[in-house]
């Protein structure tokens, strides 16, 4: 089980999250401009990085909120957590932010 | 090929089994192939040998980056049935299982494929009327698969608790008697050495780095840890590294990659004469020919490629079981281990043609790929043989998430399956 630092709560169980899929992917300005294929990227397309993997969870059995974490999926180490509207570090920045 | 038969395993016995050869060989790769498989599992070694077996192409090489049987094909709980609900499904999980029926004679090598019977545990009322549904549409495409209630459970599964004290009491079945369990290694030896014998080379410890295209685009060879080799198709039977190796040519997949674990018990004498699903309070068990209870887990809630998933998850399994079978309170579990799984959206999978001139996908089988092994290598080899897709892989392409033609069975199981 993984220990998640809640950026509003501090670090909570993973029991306490609901996990919301890859973070920082907008949703379109205006859909109905977008061909079939484009919206079909945004709503099913993922990177499923190997490696520095940016995503949402929400602290469903605590505060509530939704928050990003930076996580590297071949470890499973979370680098770090940031509020909704933050962007990923440099440092922790992929090939996609 | 040196034929297995009692014969043979009598005359092998007059000399101490001292004169069995290697069942493949372990070639270097050559300079070029007609078709690489990338993949060394139990889809990608079928796909191998139904190409060389079938459709007459045996200048094949299967890549795999670690050794055979060591992926998700020797993690897998060995599950086999066909009564999922949709035509497009029925059609594709049940070429596989009558795959399945022959595969031992065909390869000459015991896959112990043993149809004992897949029983699937209502729990509520809406799992009564799912299961009953499942039942009528698989009767509708010719699958077998009945409703027992309650104490028809029992009989045809003894160890059972349909007693009134469970939080999620038993409210009946569907079972398929002819859905069971085969060995998972034996599957991918039996391909594999089935494979070698036609011809094809299979090709471990050998990494696929990158996919070459030409300036036109069509796929003209990879770029491997054993040095590059050129092919006009390739296939991609890469289970939750595929979207890994597809970036390399540039293709992005409805794809993310959980991990799925799997735990066995201490070995015990015969008691559990099925295999018992449970969707909605999470378990699946069966006994393997060793004794061992073999269970099958969750998966956790983010992807992940460690091989591993969290505990938390296993016991979650465990509580399900217990209550199912109280008998089985006392046993002691020995291993627990992880796979990573390749998961779509509509959780069917897509064997099909990329975008991309040459190059042919076979991914997504999610949590249940096993049973369709021998399925999915004959039409994803007719696919890549003929370059068009057969009819029952016709429905299971990328385009489907465009299209809006998804093949819903998340919806029909209301879980992973």
């Amino acid at each position: 089980m993984l220990l998640i630092n809640c950026p509003y709560c501090g670090p909570r169980p993973e029991a306490e999250f609901a996990n919301g899929g890859q973070a920082h992917i907008a949703r379109p300005a205006d859909p109905m401009s977008l061909t079939d294929d484009e919206w079909a990227a945004y709503l099913y397309m993922r990177d499923n990085t190997k490696g520095l993997h940016h995503e949402r969870w929400r602290h469903a059995n605590g505060c509530g909120r939704f928050f990003n974490a930076s996580r590297d999926t071949t470890t499973d180490v979370i680098k770090r957590t940031y509020r909704m509207g933050e962007r990923p570090e440099a440092e922790h920045q992929g090939a996609k932010p | 090929m040196q034929k297995f038969s009692a014969l043979s395993l009598l005359r092998a016995g007059l000399t101490g089994h001292a004169g069995w050869q290697r069942q493949w060989r372990s070639p270097e790769p050559k300079s070029g192939y007609d078709v690489i498989i990338v993949g060394g599992g139990g889809h990608g070694l079928a796909t191998a040998y139904y190409l060389a077996s079938r459709y007459g192409v045996k200048n094949v090489a299967v890549l795999e980056k670690g050794w055979i049987g060591g992926g998700n094909t020797g993690r897998n709980t060995t599950i086999i049935r066909s009564n999922y609900l949709f035509d497009e499904s029925a059609g594709i999980y049940e070429h596989a299982l009558k795959l399945w029926e022959g595969l031992s004679q065909e390869l000459n090598y015991n896959v112990m494929y043993s149809p004992r019977g897949v029983l699937m545990l209502a729990h509520n009322i809406h799992d009564v009327q799912s299961f009953k549904r499942h039942v009528h549409a698989n009767r509708l495409n010719g699958i077998d698969n009945e409703w027992l209630s309650p104490e028809e459970c029992k009989e045809f599964c003894p160890p059972l608790n349909v007693g009134g004290s469970m939080r999620y009491p038993i409210l009946g079945g569907a079972l398929q008697r002819r859905g069971g369990t085969a060995r998972h290694d034996a599957v991918a030896w039996g391909y594999a050495r089935a494979a070698d014998a036609l011809g094809v080379d299979i090709i471990e410890n050998c990494e696929v780095t990158g996919i070459r295209r030409a300036p036109t685009g069509e796929v003209v060879g990879v770029d491997t840890t054993r040095g590059s080799i050129n092919a006009k198709r390739i296939g991609v039977v890469a289970a939750g590294n595929t979207s890994t190796v597809m970036n390399m040519a540039g293709v992005r997949l409805p794809l993310e990659s959980f991990p799925l674990q799997a735990l066995v018990s201490e070995p015990v004498k015969p008691i559990f004469p099925c295999v018992v699903m449970s969707n909605t309070i999470h378990a699946y068990i069966s006994q393997s020919d060793k004794g061992e209870m073999v269970i099958g887990a969750g998966t956790d809630v983010y992807t992940s490629y460690t091989q591993r998933g969290g505990l938390h998850i296993v016991n979650h399994t465990l509580d399900a079981i217990c209550e199912l079978v109280p008998a089985f309170r006392r046993l002691r579990m020995l291993r627990n281990w992880g796979g990573i799984v390749d998961v779509t959206p509509d959780r069917s999978p897509i064997v099909a043609k990329t975008p991309v001139s040459g190059l042919y996908v076979n991914c997504g089988w999610g949590t249940g790929g096993f049973k369709a092994t021998p399925g999915s290598g004959e039409v994803f080899a007719s696919t890549i043989a003929k370059d068009e897709p057969n009819k029952i892989n016709a429905p299971f392409t990328i385009e489907r998430f465009r299209d809006g033609a998804v093949i819903d069975e998340a919806a029909a199981a209301a879980v992973a399956h």
